[in-house]
């Protein structure tokens, strides 16, 4: 027998497989592919306060290894995501993390209380890395005081466990998560995209609308391995690590590393069934590799 | 539950022109269920390459189960496809998207399928299927492809921007009345490839230029192709008050309507994304045109 559940600040996931945020909606489309109920957890796309239209098109292009978005963090807003897109979720056995972004601390603080007696939601992902966006998402994630604050504000009015998702274009990562540690997240998600910018030469001009958008995939995935483990030896919160996962190979890389849980992001854009070879393949190595307790790798390569 | 991603396996692949590529693929249930104007995510064997490419599906064969996509070598991925060759295979996923509503045109009704560019492909299959009566009118810049296929299943008439090209297929024409008896084959020259069967008229310059010249009319528009052209195609609708259904294009990620890449504005707000902002990969890419700002 093998036991694949892991815990995030009290909240047990069946395993440690999460979505990445963006990349799943809220679990609708992909629920045609996937057996949601699989999942260790759903992390729902990023909502705010009020609609957000998001950026100009073109919003994505390709990179070798990867691929680079600046979708700009459209919503349909708080309150239609609680009527409809939580009822959805309320349907599957599985947790459900909801993403929350903001312009400001207010903005963020309106949706923690909105989500407070949701009973659907288990833990709440604070977005502050979000690189595609003007006000808000990263300008609260490169400063290690502004991380903190926001950090204890949210804190304050959340029913839920507070997840603080962290920004990879820093000098030192390990910095944003002792100073959201120290401002009371009771877990960190890493990394969100990189900033990166991509030209068209044919048409001479940016690939992007945006110029300049995130970079994610399997390009990026040493970078946030190397900075969950930095973290992990930095704090004591469990951490979420996510970044170019796409087979249990990449994702058993991020447990050992000394991250809790893993997230699947831009490769459910290559196949949407994804996640569920993921899962498969971390029991097969567990089988395998003789492991009966997935929480003994979790941090084994010290 | 549980759509999937399928395994198609290319059963013909040959070029038609300069860059443009038709490649039938075995894919029994996409050519069950696909509709015209839906298109489909094919995916790269390289896995560097993340993203599927979203390409219109030209024609099905239902009882061979095959489906054919026609489209440009753009870059590395559709050169991968390119490359393909019958027994080789190719993960897709599809049919995608809504497709032309094709009860807008019954019987008694007369529609005009204006394809521009790598917008053409899609309305092969839609000639063949609408009951009312089709008139293609198909949009080239310097070559022709496609050309027998439009001209099988409806009144075809060509808009050629080559001047070249123009004078190539002009002096091909025969003096027969209403249609012109073109050579099976015209010459290459400059890279100038393509056949052509009868069509009804040549126009050089845009499609509009083409129904303004051969003086068309019909109830009903459906559109496919470049954005100036959509954009042209919309205002002369409302400008005549015909019914018009355009074929938008965008980047995607994902194509199953989860990322939000590949937005359009539309006029009113749309309930699924509570702003002014529709997916094209899921609900469209075929829009009434009064739905869409271009």
């Amino acid at each position: 027998m093998i036991n694949t559940k892991v815990t995030i600040a009290g909240v047990e996931l069946k395993n440690p497989v999460m979505t990445a945020s963006g990349t799943f909606g809220s679990g609708m489309e992909y629920g045609e592919f996937v057996n949601l109920s699989r999942l260790g957890a759903v992390v729902t796309k990023g909502v705010a306060n009020v609609p957000w239209p998001g950026n100009p098109t073109p919003r994505v292009a390709e990179i070798r290894g990867g691929m680079m978005n600046a979708i700009g963090l459209q919503n349909p807003g708080i309150e239609t995501f609680c009527s409809r897109d939580l009822p959805f979720l309320a349907n599957y056995d599985t947790a459900v993390v909801v993403n929350v972004c903001g312009r400001t601390t207010e903005d963020y603080v309106e949706v923690v209380e909105r989500l407070s007696d949701e009973e659907t939601v288990d833990l709440l992902e604070i977005n502050i890395s979000c690189p595609n966006v003007k006000c808000g998402g990263i300008s609260f994630g490169q400063n290690p005081d502004s991380a903190e604050a926001i950090t204890r504000e949210i804190k304050k009015h959340a029913k839920q466990p507070v997840i603080m998702k962290l920004s990879p274009n820093v000098t030192d990562i390990t910095e944003l998560a002792r100073a959201a540690e120290a401002g009371g997240a009771d877990a960190l998600s890493m990394i969100n995209t990189l900033t990166g910018m991509k030209i068209d030469v044919n048409r001479r001009t940016f690939a992007l609308a945006n110029r300049t958008g995130g970079v994610s995939g399997p390009a990026v995935h040493p970078i946030a391995v190397r900075m969950v483990y930095q973290s992990a030896q930095a704090v004591k919160i469990p951490i979420i690590g996510m970044g170019g996962i796409t087979c249990a190979e990449d994702a058993l890389e991020f447990l050992l590393a000394g991250a809790t849980a893993v997230a699947v992001g831009t490769a459910n854009f290559r196949n949407p069934q994804i996640t569920m070879d993921v899962i498969n393949g971390i029991e097969d190595y567990m089988r395998r590799q003789k492991v009966e307790n997935i929480c003994d790798l979790i941090g084994a390569v010290k | 539950m549980e759509k999937s991603i399928l395994r198609a396996t290319v059963f013909s692949q040959e070029q038609i022109a300069n860059q443009i590529y038709s490649m039938w693929l075995q894919a029994d249930a996409i050519a069950a269920a696909a509709v015209p104007g839906q298109f489909v995510s094919v995916y790269c064997n390289d896995s560097g390459r993340m993203l599927p490419r979203p390409i219109s599906i030209c024609e099905t064969d239902q009882q061979g189960g095959r489906i054919r996509l026609v489209y440009r070598v753009a870059g590395k991925g559709t050169a991968e496809f390119a490359g393909y060759q019958a027994g080789d295979t190719l993960d897709v996923l599809g049919p995608l998207g809504n497709g032309f509503p094709l009860e807008r045109c019954p019987a008694g009704r007369t529609a005009f399928l204006i394809g521009g560019g790598i917008g053409i492909p899609p309305m092969v299959e839609l000639s063949k299927r609408l009951e009312g009566q089709v008139q293609v009118i198909a949009g080239y810049r310097d070559e022709l492809f496609l050309t027998d296929e439009l001209a099988a299943n409806g009144a075809l008439y060509l808009s050629v921007e080559s001047g070249d090209l123009f004078q190539a297929l002009s002096a091909d024409a025969g003096s027969g009345a209403g249609a012109f008896p073109l050579k099976e084959s015209v010459p290459e020259q400059q890279g100038v490839v393509g056949t052509c069967a009868s069509v009804r008229g040549i126009t050089k310059g845009n499609v509009l230029d083409c129904i303004r010249e051969n003086q068309l009319q019909a109830d009903v528009i459906y559109a496919c192709g470049p954005t100036p052209m959509l954009r042209a195609v919309k205002a002369y609708a409302q400008e005549k008050g015909i019914e018009c259904y355009l074929s938008l294009e965008q980047r995607m990620a994902c194509g199953i309507g989860a990322c939000l890449a590949c937005v359009c504005e539309s006029t009113e707000k749309d309930a699924h994304s509570q702003v002014n902002n529709k997916r094209i990969c899921k609900e469209g890419p075929v829009f009434a045109a009064g739905e869409v700002s271009l």
